[in-house]
């Protein structure tokens, strides 16, 4: 040490504010200011709500105790069964398993990725749905129970798909944007999408938001009884809509004279929406389920008029729990797209070319699936194999029934439907208020009573 | 000619009994009375027969047709020939809202006028209406013609993709991206086969043309406003 550095001893630096990110201006937030900065229109993307709302994750059963008793996992029979349209069609459609796959369009979906849900679905014993775009014979083909759509658009609505269709789903409105129509940018119209909805190639379409000829439950009564004379009485109706108001919305398509009514919550999907409209409309799957029961019972309808619920749903126990606060069966989109192959890390190279990474994959819109999902590019499309799809959904599908079985028969339960929700408790107050069920360890069930 | 009596024989038999003639049946003249406003008469037809109903009619009459031509001897309630697929449907009076929404092929002809929103959705069907149409006439509406003898109300037209539109009276306004266009030889030839197979003596000459300028078809931050 030489006397310069006697005399000055190293000045220790201050300490520094460590940089902090800000809760309202998050790294995700500016990027999506830059991003509307730059290109000036709102993003558009596929999938449901991405944000954390309360979900079923935050139920749990309570299984058997001294106060109930199980029934023995491998032998003691629990059915799954559900019969959809008992009330009025005169052929109701029967399923093996209550989890159903949604409506997809093809156009938004590969005429291969339809055939796929067809296959999966056939072999589980459930039905599969048609989209915004009309019904394939892709699907028809590989469907035994194909439920069609009746959209705003009605591209390609014609009578003869009606009679030949197993179900009828009148759509009023989808969990991911209720009050908002389809879109399917340019990109994916190719000439088959384009003439099967009457358009010119190319062009980026805006479906309707609302049906072009009738506009409230009165005249819904009445597109209903034309419908079902168009088609003998025979189908069961469906009628779809997103998670905005589940008591009045269900109250009202009972009464217009719906056989089954699905309900899709907020973290239902969509082919492609306006980001904005995905996040921040409509209500979380968890809490339209209770009002759409209490409708149902309020007018003596529960189990006569079928409860479908959508929106999130991605396993046996989802699937338990949706039952249990009074469904009758699910519905699931985005989990059968990724059964398929969505997603999948297998294509990450892809996905980070894309700049993005599997998991986080959303421009469904822009048909550049490294999957081969949603894309009408024909060398995307051909990395799809319907077979082996068809093949990966029935096992997902039997899955979660066996999942469901399993939920059920702890819970002392020798029919899916018969789990209740005494069987449930939930983890947070927020939970506990939207399902009607006590907050775990105490008999609080929040919004009923007084404390 | 056979007869139904609606109030006597009910819906259902009707609907039944029309939809199961085939395309090869002898019972090609059908009359149906007492109408009363029902709504969904005679939808989902599919053969080529005639059949007359005797008065107004409700909601969605002809829903769907294949092949029939229906003739109402009254006036018709709202969604009339709503989807037609093919065939012709004739309204000797006037027409409610929707008249042929989303209607894919076949002949319309209203004798009257129609409220709004005829021809909305279109997808390939012909219209032509003697007397005026309503506002939203024809919104989004994808292919087909529509023919207006009279005026037609606000936004005609409006988000409309590739159906013709030709007007012979007055427009109150046009809706988005909806704009005049030249009459060329060709739009005279179809306009004149489609008067005259609507029975009306209009003359071609005298209508004005009307189509989408194409400015919507893609996204553009700069048209944001024609929303």
């Amino acid at each position: 040490m030489d006397d310069h550095q006697k005399n000055n001893p190293p000045r220790t630096m201050p300490p520094r504010t460590m940089p902090i990110q800000s809760a309202t201006f998050s790294n995700p937030v500016n990027a999506e200011i830059r991003r509307a900065a730059a290109t000036g229109i709102y993003d558009i993307r596929g999938g449901g709500a991405k944000r954390r709302v309360p979900h079923f994750d935050d139920l749990l059963f309570l299984g058997a105790s001294m106060s109930r008793y199980p029934l023995e996992g491998y032998r003691e029979k629990c059915e799954t069964s559900v019969t959809l349209g008992s009330r009025f069609a005169k052929k109701p459609i029967h399923l093996d398993i209550p989890i159903t796959v949604a409506g997809m369009s093809f156009g938004a979906l590969s005429g291969p990725a339809k055939e796929a849900l067809g296959r999966g679905a056939t072999m589980a014993g459930t039905s599969t749905t048609t989209g915004d775009g009309g019904m394939t014979e892709e699907e028809r083909g590989h469907s035994e129970k194909l439920i069609y759509q009746y959209l705003p658009s009605r591209y390609g609505m014609n009578p003869d798909d009606l009679r030949r269709a197993d179900a009828i789903e009148v759509v009023v409105g989808q969990g991911a944007k209720p009050g908002g129509g389809g879109m399917l940018l340019g990109q994916k119209i190719s000439d088959r999408v384009a003439d099967m909805r009457d358009l010119p190639p190319g062009i980026d379409q805006r479906s309707a938001c609302r049906h072009p000829d009738w506009t409230g439950p009165d005249d819904l009564e009445i597109k209903i009884l034309e419908l079902r004379e168009i088609t003998g009485w025979e189908k069961p109706i469906y009628v779809k809509v997103g998670g905005a108001r589940p008591y009045f919305d269900t109250t009202l398509a009972v009464k217009a004279g719906a056989d089954v009514v699905v309900v899709d919550g907020m973290q239902g999907g969509t082919a492609a929406t306006q980001d904005v409209f995905i996040e921040n409309v409509g209500q979380p799957t968890l809490a339209c389920i209770r009002p759409a029961v209490k409708a149902l019972q309020d007018l003596g309808m529960h189990r006569e008029v079928q409860l479908i619920v959508s929106g999130g749903v991605r396993s046996g126990a989802d699937v338990a729990k949706a039952l249990a606060l009074g469904a009758d069966a699910v519905s699931i989109g985005s989990a059968a797209m990724i059964a398929i192959g969505d997603n999948d890390p297998r294509w990450e190279d892809d996905y980070n070319a894309l700049g993005t990474t599997a998991g986080a994959y959303d421009d469904w819109h822009e048909g550049n699936d490294p999957a081969g999902i949603t894309t009408q590019d024909p060398a995307l499309m051909a990395r799809l194999d319907p077979v082996e799809g068809g093949r990966r959904l029935r096992n997902y599908l039997k899955v979660m029934t066996l999942e469901a079985q399993t939920i059920a028969r702890a819970c002392g339960k020798n029919h899916v439907h018969n789990l209740e929700p005494e069987d449930l408790c939930a983890l947070t107050i927020e939970a506990a208020a939207m399902a009607g069920v006590p907050l775990a360890g105490t008999s609080w069930i929040p919004g009923s009573g007084s404390f | 000619m056979q007869t139904i009596d609606l109030e006597d024989q009910g819906l259902r038999a009707l609907n039944e009994t029309l939809q199961s003639q085939d395309s090869d049946t002898n019972q090609t003249e059908w009359l149906v009375t007492n109408p009363r406003g029902s709504h969904a008469i005679a939808v989902g037809l599919d053969a080529p027969i005639d059949v007359t109903i005797k008065g107004s009619t409700g909601y969605y009459c002809g829903g769907m047709n294949k092949q029939a031509s229906i003739t109402v001897d009254g006036s018709a309630g709202p969604g009339v020939a709503e989807n037609m697929m093919s065939g012709k449907i004739v309204i000797e009076g006037d027409a409610s809202q929707y008249a042929g929404a989303t209607g894919r092929g076949g002949l319309l002809v209203i004798k009257g006028n129609a409220s709004s929103r005829c021809g909305i959705s279109m997808k390939g069907i012909n219209i032509v209406v003697h007397g005026n149409i309503g506002h939203m006439s024809a919104f989004m509406a994808q292919s087909g013609t529509l023919v207006v003898c009279g005026d037609a109300g606000d936004a005609l037209g409006d988000s409309l993709y590739e159906a013709r539109l030709f007007v012979r009276g007055s427009v109150k306004s046009l809706g988005a991206d909806c704009i005049k266009k030249d009459m060329r030889p060709e739009h005279i030839e179809l306009l004149r086969g489609l008067l005259e197979e609507a029975g009306s003596d209009a003359r071609p000459e005298d209508f004005t043309r009307y189509g989408s300028a194409r400015k919507l078809y893609h996204f553009d931050i700069d048209n944001a406003g024609a929303y």
